[in-house]
């Protein structure tokens, strides 16, 4: 009882300890990077639960502030093999699980 | 075809469409006429279906011509069911049609105005010139008129010319692409983060050191913030260059100048001289002090101050190097006269100096040039600084704590061991030179202290010091005795200026003093080996750094003397003038530790450098086929040799 106990307060632990943005991997210029990454935060941190209203307000959001085309992913388990254009694509983690993939391409 | 449902009212026999008419025109009211049949209800409510269709019912519904071209008859397809019931022909022609014109024309002869009053009331166009034209029109062209509309505005246009049309198309390039793959699991996740936060730890470790080490150079910047002394590098270099420029052929004279007329005399040799250094702050002041760097070899401190008691008033520290005689490198200010300096062996950044006013002082030439002017370490009144003037400073080694050490010397009469421990000095009395046998009768011995001038520790034997006093005594001490000499010498009758131990040979020692002689002695034995008198008081003297016979003396009157005991026992080989005043009095004279030139410093505040002759270098001469002697053993060597021979004549 005790261990899972102590298993479990690991695990929120481990949580709150990861839970900050972590950019994987980008080619966007510093201000705009920035800028997605607020964005991508907030949106998962409003739909905790459901991965499409995120990726579509995510959308949404960078088809009007950077021009048509984008593309959204989030997920927890994925692979993916994209073709983006240059300068425009970011890849990280949040939240301790979730990986979230923006990319243009028009 | 009309489908006519026509209820039997009243049967009528025949097509005949006139009665018909008068039926339809005539009748609601009905009128039984006489010959109407009788019919039963059945009968009149039967219904007759009459159909009327476009065919001509007198038209024969199919005709055969006679074809000739194919010689048969053959039937019409269509039948004409046109029938004609009333024709009339009407008497109306068009305007403008061929008879009308014709007509038009004949009636035109018979009665001509009567047209032109008609063509007025219609004319052909709007516009007032128009008027004219049916005048105009008419006489030319009475046959075609043509009847105008007054709302009948002519047309007039015109074509621009069309520019041709050209197709031009772009495509521009699609921005560019690439691709881009991963993959995102858990535990992918899992490990970036961990990652990630091994690296914020690190960074924050590193963070802590840097910031610490950042203060510290800040510090350091802060002084340093004078955008001069960022060019100070190579401002030095210049600064060098120009001087070698300058004094090019002193530098030249200095690395290959020989003295080629020494070949011609014999046993005598010159002084070269070469740069001259002088400071403008510290004209007034004599040299009192000179000092070789023993690692920087052309580096040499010189210490300014006054030997005349009235005239005693601030010092300085200066230290030159030759490769720029215009300015020194190191300047020190001090508020007294300095009396002697030392610079350490080792660690030749620390300078220990004696001052007037009796106290010492350590300079660390490496510190910061912001306090640079002040000197490491400084002696107190408190912490037992001497009550007259510091005649002589010797650094030690190293003792036992691995502090710095270092030995003063003064006129009141102490002996005293300064210890730098940590940022103080501190100071104990080695010994107290005292008049010893001055009244040997009374019952109770003075112990007055006499004054010592100068001292010097033996090069090999650690605790072997000499000390030179006030009244020509030659006192041999050792550290380990504190009130007792080990010997005195009745050295001369004045006071011993300097005391020099032999570099090479280990029981020689030289000493020089104002009653005008320079003596050598053998310190086992009580009198001196040799005695020159050198007809002036005798400001110093030096040993050479590679003879052991060969020696320099400075006197007042201006002169250098360099002597070798292996060419001439009784003479100098070189008696040199070395100032241009006569009255300037030579105050100090050092060897260079490898370069053939000494330093010779006056009373005017100059120090003057000269290089010595090859005669005055002079190794002995090998006998053809031996071996080349070399090294200290056999400088040792040839002073034995003549000391033996000094010995054998003093025991006969």
């Amino acid at each position: 009882m005790a261990e899972t106990g102590e298993g479990k307060k690991e695990e929120a632990d481990y949580k709150r300890l990861h839970s900050f943005p972590l950019i994987r991997h980008t080619d966007m210029a510093e201000e705009m990077r920035v800028e997605t990454m607020e964005l991508c935060v907030t949106a998962c941190e409003k739909f905790a639960t459901n991965n499409e209203s995120a990726a579509k307000m995510i959308k949404e959001s960078m088809d009007k502030k950077f021009g048509s085309s984008w593309h959204v992913v989030i997920g927890e388990g994925f692979g993916f093999e994209v073709t983006h254009e240059v300068k425009n694509l970011l890849y990280m983690f949040f939240g301790g699980s979730l990986a979230v993939c923006v990319w243009k391409c028009s | 075809m009309v489908t006519v449902v026509h209820t039997l009212l009243e049967k009528k026999e025949g097509v005949d469409q006139g009665d018909g008419w008068d039926e339809w025109a005539q009748g609601k009211a009905l009128i039984k006429p006489p010959d109407q049949l009788e019919l039963t209800e059945e009968e009149l409510k039967e219904e007759f279906t009459k159909i009327l269709t476009a065919n001509n019912p007198h038209a024969p519904q199919n005709i055969a011509r006679y074809s000739f071209k194919e010689r048969s008859y053959k039937p019409i397809s269509s039948v004409d069911q046109m029938a004609v019931h009333f024709v009339l022909e009407g008497n109306l022609i068009h305007v403008d049609s061929e008879e009308a014109r014709r007509q038009r024309a004949r009636q035109d002869q018979t009665d001509g105005k009567h047209w032109d009053w008609t063509f007025k009331l219609f004319p052909e166009k709007p516009a007032a010139e128009a008027e004219a034209e049916p005048d105009e029109e008419i006489p030319e062209n009475p046959k075609e008129q043509k009847v105008t509309n007054q709302f009948n505005f002519s047309e007039r246009a015109s074509q621009t010319l069309n520019n041709p049309l050209r197709e031009r198309s772009c495509q521009t390039e699609p921005p560019p692409r690439c691709n881009f793959s991963a993959t995102a699991n858990q535990w992918v996740i899992y490990d970036a983060y961990l990652e990630e936060l091994e690296k914020q730890e690190k960074n924050k470790d590193k963070q802590k050191t840097f910031s610490a080490k950042k203060e510290e150079d800040k510090l350091k910047k802060n002084k340093m913030s004078d955008d001069v002394t960022k060019v100070v590098k190579v401002v030095k270099i210049f600064e060098r260059m120009v001087n070698q420029n300058t004094f090019d052929d002193i530098a030249q004279d200095f690395k290959y100048f020989e003295d080629a007329s020494d070949e011609f005399r014999e046993q005598e040799g010159t002084l070269l001289p070469l740069w001259k250094f002088q400071y403008d702050k510290a004209k007034r002041l004599s040299v009192t002090a000179l000092c070789w760097n023993k690692s920087y070899q052309d580096l040499f401190a010189v210490g300014m101050g006054s030997y005349d008691f009235s005239k005693q008033g601030h010092g300085m520290l200066l230290l030159y190097t030759l490769k720029n005689s215009t300015c020194p490198e190191f300047v020190y200010p001090t508020s007294s006269g300095i009396m002697c300096l030392h610079i350490h062996d080792r660690l030749s950044h620390l300078v220990a100096v004696g001052f007037y006013d009796g106290c010492v002082a350590v300079f660390d030439l490496k510190a910061e040039e912001g306090g640079a002017a002040q000197p490491a370490f400084k002696s107190t009144a408190k912490a037992g600084k001497h009550t007259d003037p510091v005649w002589q400073v010797r650094w030690q080694n190293d003792d036992m704590d691995n502090n710095h050490n270092f030995y003063s010397i003064s006129s009141d009469g102490r002996v005293v061991s300064w210890t730098l421990i940590k940022n103080e000095l501190v100071f104990s009395d080695v010994i107290k030179l005292s008049l010893e046998g001055a009244l040997p009768e009374c019952l109770e011995v003075v112990e007055q202290p006499t004054c010592g001038t100068s001292f010097d520790f033996h090069p090999k034997i650690d605790f072997l010091f000499l000390v030179g006093t006030e009244e020509g005594k030659i006192h041999k001490c050792s550290k380990a005795y504190s009130s007792q000499f080990l010997e005195t010498y009745q050295a001369h009758n004045m006071a011993v200026d300097a005391v020099k131990w032999n570099q090479f040979h280990p029981k020689v020692f030289l000493s020089c003093s104002s009653d005008w002689t320079v003596k050598i002695w053998d310190h086992t034995i009580r009198t001196p080996m040799f005695t020159f008198d050198l007809n002036s008081a005798v400001g110093d003297v030096a040993w050479s750094p590679y003879s052991s016979t060969v020696f320099a003396a400075v006197t007042t009157d201006g002169k250098v003397h360099v002597f070798d005991l292996s060419i001439n026992k009784y003479e100098a080989i070189c008696q040199q003038p070395v100032v241009a005043k006569k009255k300037t009095k030579l105050t100090h004279i050092e060897f260079n530790p490898i370069h053939p030139i000494i330093v010779v410093g006056d009373d005017r505040g100059y120090v003057t450098c000269f290089k010595l002759s090859p005669n005055l270098r002079k190794k002995p001469k090998e006998k053809k086929g031996q071996e080349v002697p070399k090294g200290p053993e056999v400088e040792e060597a040839k002073m034995e040799k003549l000391l033996s021979l000094l010995r054998d004549k003093h025991k006969t």
